[in-house]
């Protein structure tokens, strides 16, 4: 009995959530649509109670469990902290709009939560199985969540895609783990990298099942050449989903990326290294530059989503203990700002109006001063120039490259970003420079205006200490070695 | 009780003077955010004095500095420090802070607390380039400025801001993105360091100091702005509200100087010696023909971009002399056009305010209107044209002698330069002030009230002390720049 639960101890949040969505799901339906602030408060509730115990029990060990299919490191802590706080936030963000667009529904925070589910297994996995498991959880809930609005025939049309596209590349992962197996014999990471890093004589089936994998990677990450779908479905899918899909699912996927590249196929990185840079630089390359040419703004920073996904990569690509807390780093700030940006087109919005064009934030600042200047914050991090958090995440994936002697692909990336860094400042010109021609008066409620100003002050405020944050990814990373 | 933080003062009290100016709100709390931000400039000059009474002339080795661990992950740290080299730098953005607030008290109307805060916070930003002795440290502050600068044009520029504001910044952003990069290949070459002083002694060898001089090379030379990546000049000048102008010419354009003194020369000696040419044909070329593109203008404004471009010129050939003069004969000729186009600046925007035109032929017979101004405005043309006993005449004559010891037609070139600024100079002046008034406005013209004779008064005093005895400046650079040029003449070599 008690070796029962010290198997399933180290699961317990996930066990919390998992009960907790349930009941949620039959509350919400007994209690009908006047009394849906109940759904929403359980649902905060949940994540706070997932992140008491997800921080009492901190494991400064890696403690495997469930017969190896579980790993409870400080690397899956850390990352589940911070899924929480993401998905806290885009819960706080998402209400006025859901609620102006009839969208207010349990099956929302039902959905979120499994997602977040789906995104807690994939980063604790340890084993093929459950990183599989984890990921199809969290993409089935993203496919519902973007037809949930099912009157509107662009975001049929973009889940429809997303799933398509989704189902394709969960095939090819799940090939290309198929031929791992038959080499390794093993679909435990840890297994897996004991054996190749012993050698193996089935190198074509092995380099096979790389290519296979990566490509469903990519795919999962958006990185060209497998990212046709990300700007319809962040264009199609109501804002408060992009902002979802945009944010959280982004540090699921790296841990994704860091357990199979990074842990279980660490030994064959002279093999995958190579198929990285290509994705990376045409990803900074096809983002950045596509990026400039749109008009509509979820569209336009569907694209540099691409671009950024393509700088993680940088770090992943680098192989090393410093490249892999690079590209975390990386991924948390992207998170920050991704909500922030999404997070300020959920603000600006109304009924009826999506303040998702680029000309909807014409003169914001005679319109509002403070938005304005957190979304100027936002669009500098994100292009990268000090003093906000994002310079110091490109320098961090930018050193991890030159370390291990790739200098031209760090220079390749630095001019990549300098085409990025038009697109951002044409934001603040339209905010700065220009004047409105909408002049309804902007009333975000309280609490989605002091989250807002806690993001936007946070992208300053970690820019002028990185220190806490690097310090956190590196010791998360650290202690995964 | 500061004496062990007066950078870190220098730096943070103008930026948090901004914040509070920023928090005043909108235009109903104007006249508080103009007293704020008087307040602030004037507390950071205050707290950038006791940088010259505490100021050590006999050292060459940083003063003042100070070291905390900021990110150490990287072994990055929070380093300042300053030398002779950057203190005088330090001092004349302070003063010239103080000029742009009072300049802009009355003829900015339009969101005066951000126009107020974004050069507040640049100034704390640029003090933060001139003082930092960690690499990544300085890249923040470099690049941190240009958010500051790209709203002042942006926002309260001329009809075309938009366009000159993105040129500007994008220019500028290419340059330092590859410097970034040759930063953290010197981390990795130096063994784990961002150190600027442990950089100063790390061997490299020849392909990589190559690479890296044209990549410092592009950084610094957009700034400075050296032909022929200065095109972004004109534009943002033209553009900018006379306070950005002013700024503009009197020190970001150092700030790219500067750079070639912390970073190319004593990082990359050998490639320095290798390359001298290439740099000294570029400064040539921007004295000589960059003069002849100044006589050909008709806005005032633009007629002083491109003169400050030749004079920039001079700065960066005196640094290849490779010679104790011709290195304080630039350094001279920084501060100096750092006072003389700060007041030519605004002397411009004296004009533009009354006509609201800056086409030369809009004006004429000034003399008779405003005869206080036209003879401020007969000084600093003068120093511009490098008149002796003016700040103008010390620093190129320097630059001139030093180049002819290296070679005459260096210098020959260099000094047609004496020629072109008077020429461009005087003629502008000419047709500006003195004949018969053909405009009907200008007959409407007051002349200067008491905040603008305070403003060219004490940019008068400025340049003539220092064309008079510029003695206290080169001894206050000599020991630094003896020592520079010793270590430039090591091979690092491996």
């Amino acid at each position: 009995m008690s070796d029962f639960l010290t198997q399933f101890a180290p699961a317990l949040p996930e066990i919390f959530v998992l009960v907790m969505v349930s009941l949620i799901l039959l509350i919400d339906a007994a209690l009908g649509d006047s009394k849906r602030y109940v759904a929403y408060v359980l649902s905060l509730a949940t994540i706070a109670g997932a992140a008491f115990l997800t921080a009492r029990d901190f494991s400064t060990m890696p403690v495997l469990a469930l017969g190896g299919l579980f790993i409870d490191d400080p690397l899956s802590d850390v990352l589940k902290l911070f899924l929480y706080l993401t998905v806290a936030v885009v819960l706080v963000y998402s209400r006025d709009y859901l609620r102006q667009r009839g969208l207010y529904k349990g099956e929302f925070f039902v959905l979120a939560l499994f997602a977040l589910l789906g995104m807690m297994v994939m980063v604790s996995a340890s084993h093929f199985l459950t990183l599989y498991l984890g990921l199809e959880l969290l993409s089935l809930s993203l496919y519902a969540m973007v037809a949930l609005q099912r009157d509107s025939s662009i975001a049929t049309e973009a889940a429809m895609k997303y799933f398509v596209l989704g189902a394709l590349a969960s095939g090819m992962l799940l090939y290309g783990m198929s031929m791992v197996y038959g080499v390794t014999g093993s679909l435990a990471l840890a297994d897996m990298a004991q054996i190749l890093s012993d050698g193996t004589d089935l190198r074509i089936p092995l380099v096979f099942g790389i290519v296979f994998i990566v490509s469903g990677l990519a795919f999962k990450l958006g990185a060209v050449p497998f990212h046709m779908w990300v700007p319809d479905v962040y264009h199609g899918a109501p804002t408060a989903m992009t902002l979802f899909i945009g944010s959280a699912p982004k540090i699921a996927a790296f841990a994704f990326v860091f357990r199979i590249l990074g842990q279980g196929l660490e030994s064959q990185v002279a093999e995958w290294r190579d198929m990285l840079v290509i994705l990376a630089v045409l990803s900074m390359a096809v983002g950045n530059i596509a990026a400039i040419a749109q008009t509509n703004l979820k569209r336009m920073l569907a694209y540099s989503t691409i671009s950024h996904m393509g700088f993680m990569l940088l770090g992943i690509l680098a192989g090393s203990q410093n490249g892999y807390g690079s590209a975390m780093f990386y991924v948390l700030v992207y998170a920050l700002m991704s909500l922030g940006g999404f997070g300020m087109i959920l603000l600006l919005s109304r009924a009826g109006f999506e303040a998702d064009k680029l000309d909807d934030f014409k003169g914001l600042n005679r319109r509002s001063p403070w938005l304005a200047f957190l979304m100027l914050l936002l669009m500098f991090s994100m292009a990268g120039i000090p003093p906000t958090v994002g310079f110091y995440a490109k320098l961090a994936v930018l050193q991890a490259v030159v370390e291990i002697g790739y200098v031209w692909l760090a220079v390749a990336a630095v001019l990549f970003s300098l085409i990025g860094a038009f697109y951002y400042l044409r934001i603040v010109k339209l905010m700065y420079f220009d004047t409105p021609h909408d002049t309804t008066p902007i009333a975000p409620c309280v609490d989605s205006r002091v989250i807002m100003s806690a993001n936007g002050l946070a992208v300053l405020a970690l820019g002028i200490l990185p220190q806490p944050l690097m310090a956190v990814c590196m010791y998360a990373i650290g202690a995964s070695f | 009780m500061f004496g062990q933080s007066i950078l870190s003062l220098v730096i943070w009290v103008p930026i948090l003077a901004g914040v509070a100016v920023l928090a005043t709100g909108s235009d109903r709390n104007a006249a508080l955010a103009r007293w704020i931000a008087l307040a602030g400039a004037l507390l950071g000059f205050i707290v950038a004095i006791p940088l010259v009474t505490g100021f050590d002339t006999g050292t060459s080795a940083m003063q003042f500095v100070e070291k905390a661990a900021w990110i150490p992950a990287f072994n990055i740290h929070y380093h300042l420090g300053v030398d002779g080299i950057s203190m005088p730098l330090i001092l004349l953005n302070s003063f010239i802070t103080v000029l742009v607030v009072i300049a802009g008290w009355q003829v900015i109307q339009d969101k005066v607390a951000q126009y107020m805060a974004a050069f507040l916070i640049m100034s704390g930003l640029i003090n933060g380039v001139f003082a930092s002795l960690d690499g990544i440290l300085f890249y923040v502050f470099f690049e941190g400025m240009l958010i500051p600068l790209y709203l002042i044009v942006g926002v309260w520029g001329g009809p075309n801001r938009v366009y000159a504001a993105f040129k500007f910044f994008l220019y500028t952003l290419l340059g330092s993105l590859l410097m970034l990069v040759s930063m953290i290949y010197l981390y990795f070459q130096s063994g784990g360091s961002f150190d600027i002083q442990t950089w100063h002694t790390t061997t490299l060898g020849m392909t990589a100091q190559t690479l890296m001089f044209f990549a410092f090379l592009l950084a610094f030379g957009v700034k400075v702005p050296m032909w022929p990546v200065h095109t972004w000049l004109p534009d943002a000048h033209v553009e900018a509200p006379t306070g950005g102008s002013v700024v503009l010419a009197a020190i970001t354009l150092k700030v790219g100087a500067y750079g070639f003194l912390r970073f190319i020369l004593p990082i990359l000696p050998d490639a320095s010696a290798e390359l001298a040419w290439f740099v000294i044909m570029l400064s040539l070329i921007a004295v000589a023909y960059i003069g002849l593109v100044a006589l050909a203008q008709s806005d005032m404004k633009k007629l002083i971009a491109y003169s400050s471009i030749a004079h920039m010129g001079f700065v960066t050939l005196g640094f290849f002399m490779f010679s104790p003069l011709g290195l304080e004969g630039g350094l001279v000729q920084m501060i100096s056009h750092g006072f003389v186009s700060a007041a030519l600046f605004l002397c411009i925007g004296v004009m533009y305010d009354r006509l609201h035109s800056r086409q030369i032929k809009d004006y004429g017979g000034l003399v008779n209107k405003m005869p206080v101004f036209a003879a401020f405005f007969m000084l600093f043309a003068m120093a511009n044209a490098g008149l002796p006993a003016t700040s103008g005449f010390v620093g190129e004559f320097m630059v001139i002698m030093a180049a002819a010891k290296v070679n005459f037609w260096y210098a020959f070139v260099a000094a047609t330069t004496l020629i072109f600024g008077a020429a461009y100079t005087l003629w502008m002046y000419k047709r500006v002030v003195f004949g018969n008034v053909t405009n009907p406005h200008v007959e409407e013209m007051k002349d200067v009230n008491a905040r603008e004779i305070l403003l060219l008064g004490v940019l008068a005093v400025c340049v003539l002390a220092m064309g008079l005895y510029p003695k206290p400046f080169t001894d206050v650079m000599h020991v630094s720049v003896v020592d520079l040029l010793a270590h430039v003449a090591q091979s690092k070599l491996p």
